[in-house]
């Protein structure tokens, strides 16, 4: 095939991607656009495979079969709660696919130094992005703490980390060399670099690293495709990029906090929360039962403490009694609530949940005075009141799902410990709050055995 | 000539990225992200040429390398997006959803 037929066929892959991009934007069109996406993705690489410069398909057809293999087990395999380790070890795979491929690069003919600066940029991206997302996956599935990690000189020594990296970059390009020393210190920086960077920021602020190493993933390919002047990286990497950027961004402002302020500073540790005092009203299963059955609206309230207690398909069982009951049921949904951007979304969709009672922050706040009963369900800060009315609480000024304003919120709890920032919760105290001490999926379970018997 | 080129592909794709994805809702942002992802694979694109191109040893090695993660990504990315997807149902939707009591309109 010549180049210029591959070229063509390459700006019809970039068009299927924009395509399949514009089709995810609602959930009817979306599987359509998720399958346009991959049919342009098929046609990039096999006009690749038929390119002159491809001699030998030993090496790829075995490293293909272990990466297709790898990737199909993976993706039929993980629990939706799972999800967000499996986009982040996604992350970093592609962060590495693309630091090879800069590393790579070097070996061609005629790299310019501009080509030797793309080839580091990539390496570096793809560096951190690779060693960020594994520090990710370990944060996310508790292999290590979730909690921010931070020491006295964390940013003195990040600071001569970056400044080393340019040191040797500068190195590098006046005397580019296959075995230069100052590769293998790049090397080993950037990957340095991307632990240095996530370990200070603790599981409550994964949804906005996530999205940024998405991002990262994005332009590392970009950077790549500049290595080896290919169009179809440049254009799909920066696509990537930008869908990261913006999930950052919505993220962040969905924390009321600047990226800087995510990315370098421990949450929770310059302020303390005024602690709240009062007493807590328990409810039992039967109360909780005799009230909802009253009850003529219902929105559940979930966050990261539905996942782990795998409440979803109760969750939605009870929400079907109470629609069979009469009353209109919504699932409220904040924008950071869960370990990623669209978590509980995803969840309930599992659950069988249709996408229309998915309602955002934006939308349920306006009528939740209307709200006859709301279910906080293994949610803390997004439902934190503290958020508008304490100045001192660290989350002061994060926009909330206003639950304290519905005519009775029942809250979902394992015991009485303060949530991930801990931070104490009015909420808990509120004249019209009856907390539902016990595991949320047993909690969940007794109220609808009450309906049901 | 080629980096100026390149560059202004590269500043009308970012555009065309914030444009595209801003109109996404946030029910779809997961499925949204893993697609994204899935994009990203694309770098297996280069990979293919390192791994094939059969110059040096090393280049071969890295690329197939490159090769196997990026494939990870792309099969990866699009199966499990497509499986996350697939659960996103309308309330009237098609009779998929086996005999759900109660769900009345």
């Amino acid at each position: 095939m010549s180049a210029e037929l591959i070229n063509v066929c390459y700006i019809a892959a970039a068009a299927l991607f924009v395509l399949g991009l514009k089709q995810l934007g609602s959930p009817a069109t979306a599987v359509r656009g998720n399958l346009l996406s991959a049919t342009g993705m098929l046609i990039a690489i096999v006009v690749t495979l038929f390119s002159k410069g491809i001699l030998e398909f030993q090496w790829i057809l075995v490293a293909a079969a272990v990466g297709a293999l790898i990737g199909a087990v993976a993706a039929q395999k993980v629990a939706m709660t799972a999800m967000p380790e499996m986009v982040a070890l996604f992350n970093g795979s592609g962060g590495v696919a693309s630091l090879l491929v800069g590393w790579a690069a070097l070996y061609n003919d005629g790299n310019t130094t501009f080509t030797y600066i793309t080839i580091l940029l990539s390496v570096l991206i793809g560096g951190v992005t690779f060693s960020g997302s594994i520090i990710a996956w370990g944060k996310l599935s508790e292999v290590m703490t979730s909690r921010a990690v931070v020491f006295g000189a964390q940013r003195a020594v990040n600071a001569l980390i970056l400044i080393a990296l340019i040191a040797c970059g500068v190195m590098f390009c006046l005397e580019p060399a296959l075995d230069s020393p100052y590769l293998y210190a790049m090397l080993a920086l950037s990957l340095l670099f991307g632990v240095m960077a996530v370990m200070p920021i603790g599981g409550a602020d994964m949804p906005v690293v996530i999205s940024l190493l998405n991002s990262y993933s994005g332009l590392a390919a970009c950077a790549a495709g500049f290595a080896i002047g290919n169009n179809i990286l440049i254009v799909a990497g920066s696509l990537v990029g930008a869908a990261g950027i913006i999930l950052t961004n919505i993220m962040c402002k969905a924390m009321n906090r600047s990226l800087a302020n995510v990315l370098f500073s421990g949450f929770g540790a310059v302020k303390t929360a005024s602690k709240v005092e009062g007493e807590v009203k328990p409810i039992s299963a039967e109360d909780a039962f005799l009230i909802l059955e009253a009850a003529s609206s219902v929105a559940f309230v979930p966050g990261y403490g539905m996942a782990v207690a795998q409440a979803q398909h109760v969750v939605r069982e009870l929400g079907e009694l109470l629609e069979g009951n009469g009353a209109e049921v919504s699932y409220a949904i904040h924008p950071v609530a869960g370990r990623m951007p669209g978590h509980m979304n995803v969840l309930l969709a599992e659950a069988n949940v249709p996408y229309d009672q998915l309602i955002e922050m934006d939308d349920i706040n306006p009528r939740i005075g209307n709200i006859d009963v709301a279910v906080v369900i293994g949610a803390n800060d997004v439902v934190n009141p503290a958020a508008r009315e304490d100045e001192h609480s660290p989350i002061y000024g994060m926009p909330i799902i206003n639950v304290d304003q519905a005519r009775t919120v029942f809250v979902l709890k394992r015991s009485m410990a303060s949530g991930f920032a801990g931070v104490d919760n009015p909420l808990f105290f509120g004249d019209n709050t009856r907390m539902l001490f016990g595991d949320a999926k047993a909690s969940i379970s007794a109220v609808v055995g009450e309906f049901k018997g | 000539m080629e980096a100026v080129f390149l560059a202004f592909v590269l500043m009308l794709s970012i555009f065309l990225g914030f444009e595209l994805i801003s109109k996404v809702p946030a029910t779809l942002h997961t499925p949204l992200m893993s697609g994204a992802n899935a994009i990203s694979g694309i770098t297996l694109v280069g990979a293919l040429t390192s791994a094939g191109a059969g110059i040096e040893a090393m280049a071969t090695i890295l690329g197939a390398a490159a090769v196997a993660f990026a494939t990870v990504n792309v099969v990866g990315g699009y199966l499990v997006t497509n499986r996350m997807l697939s659960m996103f149902r309308k309330k009237e939707g098609p009779p998929p959803s086996t005999g759900r009591p109660g769900a009345s309109a």
